[in-house]
């Protein structure tokens, strides 16, 4: 018994139009489509503390505010390295497909130097607030602040870390098939780091100097 | 140097953990021993701990859920025993004991053995069928593994170094926060569930991605086997609930490691969030569980009434129906702490909208087991007891969606006993009916029905006999994780529901029985054909226990039960034409996971005790561990076509066999 062959279907027997399933997916869509869904959840981590952000940010049990607190002048900064460092890694994914080295490196560096740059100036702020006597045991607010931002902080690290992994790999190996799928995931996470960075700066820091 | 552990930790002074943990640490030992002498490290390692076929990695979870089922089972059997004798007497279990007893129990149930047992059955059965020769991310599938036997390892370790958690399954704060909990208890809880949510979420992104990319040709969506849909939906709801888990259990550790004030009284801290927040991952999760065991019953109904399932559209929709409202309702886990009326009444209602997509689930099965020929097998019957005993749980579930109702029996033994009547009567007589009719594809032999049947009635009536005086005595006022009570009503019912427990013992001494019989006798339960019941799905396409490729040749597919109408060509054309067989690329084995797990097991030990110097040595090591992977050149193998021909011809001349037999009769 053969698995093999099969009669027509059914349905385009009877005139039906139905577009049978191809069978499985290459890798490569494979790879992305399972990153996107990882950066689904990872959203829905986010969405967390932002709700938590929501509940908490008015209770500062007699501490400061928001609008105390935030240096938007330096927030402009980190959004500005953030963004740009989004179109370098662009142009770092664009190097990858025309598996240009030294162009391809040379956008990673950027990259990292602006991600270096945003948590620099973060870890400044979170180290100010702290020797001001707002740390994150002050209030409930300034817990939910710290979690919040210094989550994102955290990923972007990691991000880091992931891209100088990328930079080595690429260096040692080239751009293998693996390898081109690893920089498709990267550029997909350091990107939607970008977006969450969006919500933190409307919800925490414009909305917050504003109340 | 070793934080907060001292010799101290070690509960000297209490004999029964001291010498369950003894017990337990000389059975490993003794395994250990005779693996090592029998020579069998090498081909458990090989075959097994780096193993990435999802076949194996789905033994090796249900494995992981059955030894965790007896522990989480000990536990309950010494509850139901100090029940029994504390009436006007502090029974035999100290209080901070018992505490811990109950929050273990319920920890262990849900996330080491009702969750691996259906991610185990699904990763081993929802890539065949589909058809296919893998899931989509092989070697991630192994990490999430061992992630989740990390988690189990470390609630273990607690028995005998430190203690556990004293807060119930769910660490409400603020008595879970460091003024009220000090010690590491809820550290080992916050920490196990952490690094097994990681694996949890890894199994989920792996069988999403299989389901909705991974299927072999003209295997559409609605051709998918009923258990593929609610897997579908399982994993669906694991990638947006998971997180939620592990967002909320990171702000109740920042609050204990770092004094934050998230949950606390003081500073501003909001108790009510950590509840709104914890339900809105644990109701889902509620569905995580039973969903995949609906999966199972559809399968196990249609195949054993020898019928397509009724209604296969309405079931898919019902499955999706109940994946999105299951995000709408978890508000009636604390209808008393203080919404108002009108928000109660509206997640009331929308409780009760949940009865109607699993209403069209049981006529469902009801209308496909009229008219068939229907056969008594061991799955069978746990399906029907399944039936039976489930709508009584909904029953109750739906009286307690009732606000007013809600107001009198919350946190009565009539919750525990409602839950307890949806969790056993659902989800893990699923699991237990998936175990018995996928058992031959695994490993080749079925399991003794003789056996298996005892153990199901004993299940069954001592299900009953346990739970159902729970609900009595909780209309009689009993509230839940009472260490001891001096109320002379309630007495008969705890005695009643003890028995009980013992009847479940002997039918899981008879379910070990049945394995220990069915390996014994396995060459006359072998299963020649890959088909022992008469299948309808794919998986049953290929031999028992499948090869490593799962498949010679990918099936194409052109409707739904694709194995059932394989068949019925088959025996219309007397044969078919040679397959053309092509060399087979498979995803290399690899340590990662084990390797991963060993250094996320070392990392949470030091952070519960607060072993600074090796929580960083743990996580540089796995990084570590990543970027070696990431530098392998060849992570894939060839299996020659000469080699796929020749285990596919043995098997298709074991069919022929079959079909000519059956021809014959």
């Amino acid at each position: 018994m053969s698995v093999t062959t099969m009669t027509p279907d059914l349905h385009q027997a009877q005139g039906l139009e139905v577009t049978d399933n191809p069978g499985p997916a290459p890798k490569r869509i494979v790879t992305g489509y399972g990153f996107w869904i990882f950066i689904l959840s990872d959203m829905v981590m986010f969405s967390c503390f932002f709700a938590a952000f929501a509940v908490l940010s008015g209770e500062t049990a007699g501490g400061p505010h928001g609008a105390e607190l935030f240096n938007l002048k330096n927030v402009a900064i980190e959004t500005g390295c953030l963004l740009l460092s989004s179109f370098t890694c662009g142009m770092a994914s664009i190097a990858a497909d025309l598996r240009n080295r030294f162009w391809f490196q040379v956008a990673m560096a950027v990259t990292c130097a602006l991600g270096l740059a945003f948590l620099w100036i973060e870890f400044h702020e979170f180290a100010d607030l702290v020797a001001r006597g707002a740390g994150p045991s002050r209030s409930a607010f300034l817990s939910a602040f710290f979690t919040l931002v210094g989550c994102h902080g955290l990923h972007v690290s990691a991000g880091v870390l992931w891209l100088l992994t990328m930079m080595a790999q690429v260096f040692a190996k080239g751009f293998r098939a693996d390898i081109q799928r690893r920089i498709l995931c990267f550029a997909l996470f350091w990107h939607a780091l970008d977006i969450i960075w969006v919500a933190v700066f409307s919800v925490v820091y414009l909305l917050g100097s504003g109340a | 140097m070793l934080g907060k552990l001292t010799w101290a930790a070690i509960p000297f002074d209490q004999p029964i953990p001291l010498l369950a943990g003894a017990v337990v640490l000389v059975a490993i030992l003794a395994v250990l021993v005779w693996v090592v002498v029998k020579g069998h490290l090498p081909y458990l390692w090989h075959e097994w701990i780096t193993s990435v076929d999802h076949k194996r990695i789905g033994v090796m979870y249900v494995l992981l859920a059955s030894v965790m089922l007896l522990r989480g089972f000990s536990d309950a059997l010494m509850m139901r025993a100090q029940q029994a004798v504390a009436f006007h007497s502090p029974g035999f279990l100290p209080p901070e004991h018992y505490n811990q007893i109950f929050s273990a129990h319920g920890t262990i149930m849900i996330f080491f053995v009702a969750m691996p047992f259906v991610i185990g059955l699904m990763n081993l059965v929802v890539p065949l069928q589909l058809g296919v020769r893998d899931v989509a991310f092989p070697t991630l599938n192994s990490v999430g593994f061992w992630l989740t036997a990390t988690g189990a390892l470390l609630v273990n370790v607690s028995l005998v170094v430190g203690e556990f958690a004293r807060t119930g399954w769910l660490p409400y704060p603020p008595l879970s926060e460091m003024t009220y909990s000090p010690g590491v208890g809820v550290d080992y809880y916050l920490w196990s569930l952490e690094i097994s949510g990681v694996g949890t979420l890894v199994a989920g992104v792996n069988l999403v991605t299989t389901v909705l990319k991974i299927r072999t040709k003209g295997m559409n969506y609605l051709r998918m086997p009923m258990f593929c849909w609610t897997t579908l939906a399982s994993n669906l709801l694991i990638i947006a609930a998971f997180p939620i888990l592990t967002a909320t259990l990171a702000m109740l550790i920042l609050d204990r490691y770092l004094g934050f004030h998230f949950f606390t009284n003081e500073a501003g801290g909001n108790m009510m969030m950590f509840m709104n927040l914890i339900w809105a991952w644990g109701h889902p999760e509620v569905y995580i569980l039973v969903l995949p065991a609906f999966g199972i019953f559809s399968e196990v109904v249609s195949t054993f009434s020898g019928k397509p399932l009724f209604g296969y559209r309405s079931m898919v929709l019902a499955t999706m129906a109940i994946c999105i409202l299951s995000f709408m309702v978890w508000l009636h886990h604390f209808f008393t702490m203080g919404a108002g009326a009108d928000v109660n009444a509206i997640f009331g209602i929308a409780s009760m909208i949940i009865a109607v997509p699993t209403g069209v689930k049981i006529y469902n099965w009801l209308f496909t087991m009229y008219g068939g020929r229907i056969r008594f097998d061991t799955p069978m019957l746990w399906s029907i007891g399944f039936m039976v005993t489930f709508i009584l749980g909904g029953l109750t579930g739906v009286l307690l969606a009732v606000p007013p109702a809600d107001f009198l029996l919350h946190n009565s033994l009539f919750l525990i006993a409602h839950f307890h009547n949806v969790i056993i009567g659902g989800v893990l007589f699923g699991a237990f009916a998936g175990y018995t009719y996928w058992f031959p594809k695994a490993f080749g032999f079925k399991l003794h029905e003789g056996l298996g049947k005892a153990a199901f009635w004993f299940w069954l009536v001592g299900f009953y006999v346990a739970f159902f005086p729970l609900y009595a005595v909780g209309f009689l006022g009993m509230t839940r994780r009472m260490q001891h009570y001096d109320v002379p009503e309630w007495r008969p019912w705890l005695m009643a529901a003890s028995v009980g427990a013992v009847l479940i013992l002997i039918g899981i001494i008879f379910q070990i029985a049945q394995l220990v019989v069915s390996i014994r006798d396995r060459e006359e339960l072998r299963d020649h054909t890959g088909d022992p019941w008469d299948g309808r799905s794919l998986e049953w396409a290929t031999s028992s226990p499948p090869p490593v490729f799962n498949f010679a040749v990918l099936p194409d597919v052109s409707g739904e039960d694709a194995y059932w109408a394989q068949k019925v060509r088959a025996k219309q054309e007397a044969s078919a034409e040679e397959p053309h067989y092509e060399a087979i690329e498979m995803p290399r084995n690899s340590p990662t996971g084990f390797v991963c797990a060993f250094f996320a097991t070392i990392t949470g030990f030091a952070l519960i005790w607060h072993i600074w110097w090796m929580v960083i040595a743990g996580l540089i090591g796995a990084f570590a561990t990543f970027v070696v992977f990431a530098w392998r050149d060849h992570d894939e193998y060839e299996i020659p076509a000469e080699e796929v021909a020749r285990i596919d011809q043995a098997n298709i001349s074991e069919r022929r066999d079959m079909i000519s037999a059956a021809g014959s009769v």
